[in-house]
């Protein structure tokens, strides 16, 4: 007889996908060709698995896509609100019923665990549409003045780490707020992005209202820069960030950018230890650490360092690396190659640098993108472990004495998107949150997410919210 | 991040039969008469007539009176006999009377006594009087040297429903491992809110926690609500991710139910036959 506490594999069926051998761009509501027939690949990071042949959109696809948007905003931005909402509420409700397709889509295409992409990821993307398919005819009670106007055609680039739900957070509040939208995908992950094209015919979106144009850097390059688009926005690197800002700066367009995190979760010493040791597993570990507002600066009262770390390590231990569609799976790939390469170059400094290295043991699949959880002790702020992104299942620790000294650490950072604080004090707790330059505390938990709640950076992290009534913002001439 | 871990095929067999090994068999009802305990006894030590190699639970809980009953009718195949004492369920006599109840059960046999705290006492802050009232039982427990000795095990139930925090949880946990408990139960399954997983968990990371701090390993038991072998499932997996495999074992681990041994039983015949059982397939006792 087996062992039952070595688990079976309990994997998602794939059959419930189906990839096309290759993608066109999707632009005023077909799907064609790029004008120059360029193509890039998206693999399965899992297995390093060709799974489709996507086209590269160069100048020519962009400024056609731009036609196109430009062409629809009249008559959609025409429209009244109730309208509109109808289709983001018959856009929400057709996510919702290719759920589990969805789910494994994105894990496939991202590496992802299907556990996250199941039970997060997707509905959430649901909740977005339903929450914005709501303000689309309330807008003039959102605070914004009477009858705000939506401002043209959006620009929006994302990341590949939560690939659909990136696009709902930009797509859901541009539409609601009548503007049109032109999207680029992460070349790494286009996949569900294609399947929401499908999905907006399905819905019946009018043609030229939501253009994806595939690709990779020089594709989100032209988008930006193209003349016509009046609002830009983007979730990625704080580099690309920069570019972007540079590359707008004296044009008349808008933009919000959400950027990188080096996210402290500060424990101090009267905390529910074994909730904090999840909340820090689920800070960090959750999507692989591949997450903007990762806590991945662990910050603990000294007094109950070595408590915590005991609880946090043996915590570890249970955690599952593996195949992203197996229900079991904790923690899945690494996005990409270049990705994995970037981890284990910081990893490495942080070695060089004298960090102390503990990573979950047992053995990696062969093939793919893969790194262990990993823990650093004995980090100080002057690490480059301790101050750049990382972006992967690496935690750093740094103890500290005081509140003030907590503080002071935390927001000793270029970044401020989030932190997490765990305390069983009330009043601890909001004289931790009020002196965190951070878009995001959360307390006694981590990695909340909600459609009605706003998001965004502090410094580096970048600047504008999305989200709830404060994301409606950047989607209306206000 | 719990219970999302898949048990199959062979590996469920022997799971099925660990929890099968796991189980406090229980009937606790104002009904409850000799003729009954005699037949739940028979259950105990043939769960499934047509497979003998069906392991037996761990015990049979009763009530006090009924524990002669009990003895008699299991004999020496070991399958304990565990008796619920200290006015169960409420909790709510003088002391005299709690110990008593305990004296009687242990005299009459009982290898386990199932005792409830005094809830009022502890909501009301008096940690005092509820320690002391464990430690007391706990002497109560010791048997004649006629008897053969020794004591008889004490499992101190919480009622974590009453206790409704879990912060609270977490404290009378400690209060009874530290006043002698061999085992900490949730719950006497006779309130609104029995054994929950995430009570459960919280039970765990403290036994864990007592047994790192003094060497000395508690038991826990959730009771109440248990009853479909998925439950059971999930069960086991949050004890071997929390405290690990020294705590998969009927001696330090228990499941106090009464409809969940059928259901067990079902699966286990739906695995061993390749084709879905019935309720008809199985013994009501």
């Amino acid at each position: 007889m087996g062992n039952p506490f070595e688990y079976a594999p309990a994997p998602e069926s794939r059959a419930i996908v189906d990839i096309a051998p290759a993608y066109g761009l999707f632009i005023d509501g077909k799907f064609a060709d790029a004008a120059d027939g360029g193509r890039l690949k998206t693999v399965n990071p899992a297995t390093e698995e060709v799974l489709a042949e996507i086209a590269i959109g160069g100048e020519a696809d962009v400024d056609r896509a731009v036609k196109a948007a430009r062409k629809a905003f009249k008559s959609w931005s025409a429209l009244p609100g109730a309208e509109r909402a109808k289709y983001l509420f018959r856009i929400a409700r057709l996510i919702q019923e290719h759920g589990r397709e969805l789910a494994v889509l994105e894990s496939i295409d991202n590496g992802k665990p299907i556990r996250e992409s199941r039970d997060v990821d997707i509905p959430l993307v649901a909740a977005h549409f339903f929450h914005y398919a709501g303000w689309a005819d309330k807008l003039g009670h959102a605070g914004f003045g009477p009858d705000p106007k939506p401002i043209g055609v959006a620009g929006q680039v994302i990341p590949w780490n939560f690939p659909l739900l990136m696009l709902a957070w930009k797509v859901a509040p541009a539409l609601a707020g009548g503007n049109t939208v032109v999207l680029k995908p992460a070349e790494t992950t286009p996949l569900t992005a294609l399947r929401f094209a499908e999905i907006c015919v399905e819905a019946g979106l009018p043609d030229g209202v939501l253009n994806i144009v595939t690709g990779a850097g020089e594709t989100g390059r032209a988008l930006i820069a193209h003349p016509d688009v009046d609002k830009v926005a983007f979730t990625g690197s704080t580099a690309v960030g920069k570019e972007i800002a540079r590359t707008i700066a004296g044009t008349r367009k808008r933009v919000t950018l959400e950027l990188g995190g080096k996210a402290a979760n500060i424990v101090y010493d009267d905390a529910a230890i074994d909730s904090a040791v999840d909340g820090i597993v689920e800070g960090i570990f959750f999507n692989g650490g591949q997450v903007c507002c990762a806590g991945s600066r662990l910050l603990v009262q000294e007094s109950v360092a070595d408590e915590l770390l005991a609880s946090l390590t043996r915590r570890i231990k249970t955690l599952r690396v593996g195949d992203p569609l197996d229900k079991n799976t904790d923690v899945g790939a690494i996005n990409s190659a270049a990705q994995l390469s970037r981890i284990r170059e910081l990893v490495t400094a942080g070695e060089a640098e004298g960090a102390e290295r503990w990573s979950l043991a047992g053995e990696l699949p062969g093939k793919g993108f893969w790194f262990p959880p990993t823990v650093f002790t004995g980090v100080t702020q002057a690490h480059r472990i301790a101050r750049d992104e990382i972006f992967g299942p690496v935690l750093t620790v740094q103890t500290f004495r005081t509140p003030a000294e907590a503080v002071e650490k935390a927001n000793n950072t270029a970044y401020g998107l989030s932190a997490g604080v765990w305390t069983e004090k009330g009043a601890k707790a909001l004289w931790t949150a009020q002196r965190l330059r951070a878009g995001v505390v959360w307390t006694n938990t981590f990695n909340k997410f909600d459609p009605s709640s706003p998001f965004g950076g502090f410094k580096e992290s970048g600047f504008g919210r999305e989200g709830g009534r404060h994301g409606l913002e950047a989607y209306l001439d206000v | 991040m719990l219970a999302t871990r898949s048990i199959k095929t062979d590996a469920k067999v022997a799971a099925i039969d660990l929890a099968i090994r796991m189980i406090d068999l229980t009937t606790l009802e104002g009904a409850d008469t000799p003729g009954k305990v005699r037949a739940l006894c028979a259950k105990a030590l043939h769960p499934d007539p047509g497979a003998p190699d069906a392991p037996r639970p761990a015990a049979i809980c009763v009530y006090g009176d009924l524990v002669a009953e009990a003895k008699a009718a299991l004999g020496d195949f070991g399958v304990h006999v565990a008796a619920v004492a200290t006015a169960f369920p409420s909790g709510r006599a003088s002391l005299d009377v709690k110990l008593a109840d305990v004296a009687y059960a242990v005299a009459a046999g009982a290898d386990e006594i199932d005792m409830v705290i005094d809830r009022g006492a502890f909501l009301a802050g008096r940690y005092r009087a509820v320690f002391d009232e464990i430690v007391a039982v706990k002497a109560a427990c010791a048997r004649s040297a006629a008897a053969g000795g020794g004591s008889a095990h004490l499992k101190v139930i919480l009622e974590t429903g009453e206790l409704s925090t879990y912060d609270n949880v977490r404290r009378a946990s400690w209060l009874a491992m530290l006043a002698g408990a061999d085992f900490i139960k949730t719950s006497t399954g006779k309130v609104s809110v029995n054994a929950t997983l995430p009570v459960t968990l919280v039970m765990l990371q403290a036994v864990r926690d007592f047994r790192e701090a003094t060497g000395r390993q508690v038991g826990v038991k959730p009771a109440g609500g248990i009853r479909t072998t998925k439950d059971a499932m999930k069960y086991l997996v949050l004890v071997n991710e929390t405290v690990g495999t020294d705590w998969l074992d009927p001696d330090w681990f228990r499941l106090g139910a009464s409809s969940l041994l059928n259901d067990l039983l079902m699966q286990r015949q739906k695995l061993a036959t390749g084709r879905y059982s019935g309720p008809d397939y199985v013994t009501v006792d």
